[in-house]
C-alpha cells in the first residue's frame, strides 16, 4: 500500500515536471528585457524555495531528536532522520539554485557572482549544512545524532544573524549589479509557469526527501538488530 | 563566581602558566600568518590600512584553533574528561571557565602581536583607537565561546583535530565579518563602527547562551 501511494505520487510528480518543463520553454513568454535566458528563474526559484523548507525540516527534526532524546527514543531516531534527509536533500537543492544563479547572472549581470547579501548568505548556509554533514560522517557511535543535532541548531541560528550583516554590509556600500528590482513584478503568465514548475519541483523535492527518510530509517533499524545480536551472541 | 568555575579557571591558568603552550605556539602561528599575508599581498600605502582588520582577524582566526583543540585533548588523556562528568557540578561551568582562560590567552596574544602588526603595516590609526579595545575583545569571545564549545563537540570525532575548522568558520562568519568591517572603519577613519559592534554584541549573547544551555548534551552525549 505504502509502495503503491509513492510509487502513484511519483508518477504525478514525473508528470508534472514535464508539464513545467513544457510550460517554462516553449509556452511563457519571451521576456521584454531580457529575452530567453531568463526562464531559468523557473528552475532557479523554485530549487531554493525548496532547500528553505528542507533546511527547516532538518531544524525541526534537530530540536525533535534533542526533545525526545532521553522521553521517546523511538520519536527521536524518527526526527533524526528528517534531519538529515532535510540537510542532505536541501544541500543538493541549495546546489542546484547556487549553479543555476551564476549561469544566470553571467548573461543578466555580465559577471557570474557578486558579494550581495542574498548571495553570501545563501553560500553561508551552504557552508554551515555542508558542515553539519560532514559532522555526521566524521563523528562515529551513537553520540554522533545528538552532536549532530545541536550543530543543526547552532547553524539554524546563525542563518538570521549572516543574513542582518551582509544586509548592512551591502546597504553601506550598495552594488552597483543591480539594475531593477527584482520584487517590481512579473507578467501573469509567467507567474503561472512559475507556480507549475515550483510546484513540481518541490514535490519532487518531497519524494526525494521521503526516500532518503526511509532508507535512513531502515539503517537505523538495521544497525539497532546488529547492536542486539551482537548483544546476544 | 561559584567555585566550580574558579577552581577549573585556576587550573587551566596554572597549567599554561607551567607550559605556556597555547600562547606561545598561538603568537609564532598568527606572526607567520601576518608575515605570509605581506607576502601574499604586498600592503603598501592606503591598501595595508584597508586589509590590516581582516588581515588580524584571520591571523587570530587561524592561530587559536590549533590551541582550543588542545583545550580538550588534554581532558581526553587519562579519561579526566569521565571524571569530569561524574563529578556533580554542571558542565556549563566547566565550559566557561575554558572559555575565559582561553579568551585571555587570545587576547594576550593579540596584544603582544600589536606592535608588530603596527610594524609591518605602517598603521597609523585615523578612527577612535580605544573603540579596538571594544572591538577586538568582543570578536575574541565570538570566536574563543563558539570555538570552545566546538572543540568539546568535534573532539568525539575520529579526526579530532581536522573537524574543528570545517564546523566553526562557516558559523563563525557574520562575527569574522563584524569583526573585519569595524576594524577597518577604525584603522581607515571612515564609515561607523557602531552597528557592526553592535552586531558583535549580539552575536556573543546569543551564540553563548545557547552554547551554555547545550554544553552539558555535547559533555553527555552517548
Amino acid at each position: 500500500m505504502k509502495k503503491l501511494i509513492i510509487g502513484l505520487y511519483a508518477l504525478i510528480t514525473i508528470a508534472l515536471m514535464v508539464w513545467g518543463f513544457y510550460q517554462a520553454i516553449y509556452v511563457a513568454p519571451v521576456d521584454a528585457l531580457q529575452g530567453e535566458y531568463y526562464r531559468i528563474i523557473f528552475y532557479h526559484v523554485p530549487s531554493f524555495s525548496a532547500a528553505f523548507t528542507f533546511f527547516s525540516v532538518s531544524f525541526l527534526g534537530s530540536i525533535g531528536f534533542l526533545s525526545f532524546r532521553r522521553s521517546r527514543p523511538e520519536w527521536a531516531q524518527i526526527a533524526d532522520a528528517w534531519a538529515l534527509a532535510g540537510a542532505e536533500v536541501g544541500v543538493v537543492f541549495c546546489t542546484v539554485g547556487l549553479i543555476t544563479g551564476p549561469i544566470w547572472a553571467r548573461r543578466a549581470w555580465n559577471m557570474w557572482w557578486t558579494w550581495d547579501a542574498r548571495l553570501t548568505t545563501t553560500l553561508v548556509l551552504w557552508l554551515i549544512y555542508v558542515s553539519y554533514l560532514l559532522l555526521r560522517r566524521f563523528v562515529a557511535g551513537p553520540q554522533m545524532q545528538t552532536l549532530a543535532a545541536v550543530l543543526g541548531i547552532f547553524g539554524a541560528l546563525d542563518v538570521p544573524i549572516v543574513y542582518m550583516a551582509n544586509r548592512w554590509w551591502r546597504t553601506q556600500h550598495p552594488a552597483p549589479v543591480f539594475g531593477g528590482d527584482s520584487s517590481s513584478g512579473m507578467a501573469p503568465a509567467m507567474v503561472h509557469v512559475l507556480l507549475w514548475n515550483m510546484l513540481a519541483w518541490f514535490m519532487w523535492g518531497v519524494l526525494i526527501l521521503i526516500l532518503r527518510y526511509q532508507v535512513e530509517r531502515k539503517q537505523q533499524k538495521f544497525a539497532a538488530q546488529e547492536v542486539q545480536e551482537a548483544l546476544n551472541a | 563566581m561559584t567555585s566550580a568555575l574558579w577552581t577549573h579557571l585556576v587550573k587551566d591558568l596554572r597549567i599554561e602558566w607551567r607550559s605556556r603552550e597555547a600562547i606561545n605556539s598561538m603568537l609564532f602561528f598568527a606572526l607567520l600568518v601576518v608575515v605570509l599575508f605581506s607576502l601574499a599581498f604586498d600592503p603598501r600605502g592606503a591598501f595595508s590600512q584597508q586589509i590590516a582588520g581582516g588581515v588580524l582577524s584571520v591571523a587570530t582566526m587561524f592561530a587559536s584553533v590549533s590551541a582550543l583543540n588542545q583545550a580538550w585533548a588534554r581532558e581526553i588523556r587519562h579519561q579526566v574528561l569521565d571524571a569530569q562528568r561524574m563529578a556533580p557540578t554542571q558542565g556549563s561551568q566547566m565550559f566557561l571557565a575554558k572559555v575565559l582562560a582561553n579568551f585571555l590567552f587570545v587576547s594576550i596574544v593579540q596584544l603582544l602581536l600589536a606592535p608588530a602588526f603596527l610594524v609591518f603595516y605602517n598603521l597609523h590609526i585615523q578612527g577612535n583607537a580605544w573603540l579596538l579595545l571594544l572591538v577586538l575583545p568582543l570578536g575574541t569571545w565570538a570566536l574563543v565561546a563558539n570555538g570552545t564549545f566546538f572543540a568539546a563537540l568535534s573532539i568525539r570525532s575520529r579526526n579530532r583535530e581536522m573537524l574543528l575548522p570545517l564546523i566553526l568558520f562557516p558559523i563563525f562568519m557574520p562575527a569574522l565579518l563584524a569583526m573585519v568591517l569595524a576594524t577597518g572603519s577604525i584603522l581607515t577613519g571612515d564609515g561607523d563602527p557602531g552597528l557592526w559592534i553592535k552586531l558583535l554584541a549580539g552575536y556573543d549573547t546569543i551564540f553563548t547562551t545557547v552554547s551554555l544551555l547545550l554544553f552539558d548534551v555535547v559533555l553527555n552525549a552517548e
